[in-house]
């Protein structure tokens, strides 16, 4: 009756397996100075989470494509405000602008 | 007696009106993505320019409840994952145990978030009146203080009304609401929830491990 696949419980507790283990290494790798690349890394496992998290708790792996569209949209939607916002910022002291 | 109408009328089938009931789910989901997304913005925009207030505000984070937060979250998107699974199979009493795990953990976490808050007001380390970190980069700890504060109290907020949700599908399972061939109110809070613990999940390394 449902095309959408039923998750089984071993898969389940995979993915909240992983996303705990995730949180034990961001957690460890956060008391330590790895400048520059502790914001990298703590931003790409929390990504690998949310992946995790997204794609079998969630169900998108099995959801049909308009929603998945839906889905991609509104993380590409936020990647713009991110974008457009600190891209205006980063550039300000670049050029001699009138009243700076 | 009424009869129960398990397909609305607008829709030509079963699958369908699930379907669109998914899809509305996540189109209100990305409205909560741009929500959080704005403050998400304002922390990005805030922790370029304050880069020392906002590692010496997280160095005041309390990490170790943060951490077991996160833990219980992510075990509690587990359980809601297993009481859509029990709903799909069209088991009650499985549905039922998950879904009050779920709603129960949710309120561990609230529980634990007002503790934290707590000790953080015992500590001074609220702007203004109580603020007792005068130093070099006070200003900008406060601005992450702030931040802190509106974007784990939003979220606290959603949690709420999540564990609301939960109680409320928990009432409905009871009285047999639920079967093997409908159970979307489950599904879909089950995607809110999951949204909960996503937005939790890029909160905890921002405000607790700041380096």
């Amino acid at each position: 009756m449902f095309r959408e696949p039923i998750v089984p419980t071993s898969t389940n507790v995979i993915v909240a397996a992983g996303a705990l283990v995730l949180t034990v290494v961001t957690t460890v790798l956060g008391r330590i100075d790895l400048a520059p690349w502790n914001l990298v890394i703590a931003l790409a496992i929390a990504a690998a989470k949310a992946l995790l998290i997204v794609l079998y708790f969630m169900h998108v792996r099995f959801t049909p494509g308009v929603t998945r569209l839906v889905v991609l949209a509104g993380v590409l939607w936020l990647g713009l405000i991110l974008m457009g916002t600190m891209d205006d910022y980063v550039t300000r002291a670049w050029m001699d602008v009138p009243g700076h | 007696m009424a009869e129960l109408r398990i397909v609305a009328e607008q829709f030509h089938d079963l699958q369908q009106q699930r379907e669109a009931s998914t899809l509305g789910m996540w189109v209100f989901i990305v409205t909560e993505v741009m929500l959080f997304g704005g403050m998400f913005t304002a922390y990005t925009v805030y922790r370029w320019v304050y880069r020392a207030g906002f590692v010496d505000g997280s160095r005041h984070m309390e990490l170790l409840i943060g951490a077991i937060n996160t833990a219980v979250l992510i075990v509690s998107s587990l359980l809601m994952a297993q009481a859509v699974q029990s709903a799909q199979r069209g088991r009650r009493a499985p549905l039922l145990t998950y879904l009050g795990g779920t709603a129960f953990l949710g309120s561990v976490f609230l529980v634990l978030k007002a503790f934290e808050y707590y000790k953080h007001a015992r500590e001074g380390l609220v702007p203004g009146r109580l603020w007792a970190f005068d130093g070099p980069n006070s200003g900008p700890m406060q601005v992450f203080v702030w931040l802190y504060y509106a974007m784990t109290g939003l979220h606290a907020v959603h949690l709420t009304v999540g564990v609301g949700l939960v109680a409320i599908l928990l009432a409905l399972a009871w009285r047999g609401t639920f079967s093997a061939v409908y159970h979307t109110p489950v599904e879909v809070i089950g995607l809110y929830w999951h949204l909960i613990d996503l937005i939790w999940l890029f909160l905890f390394p921002l405000f607790y491990l700041v380096v």
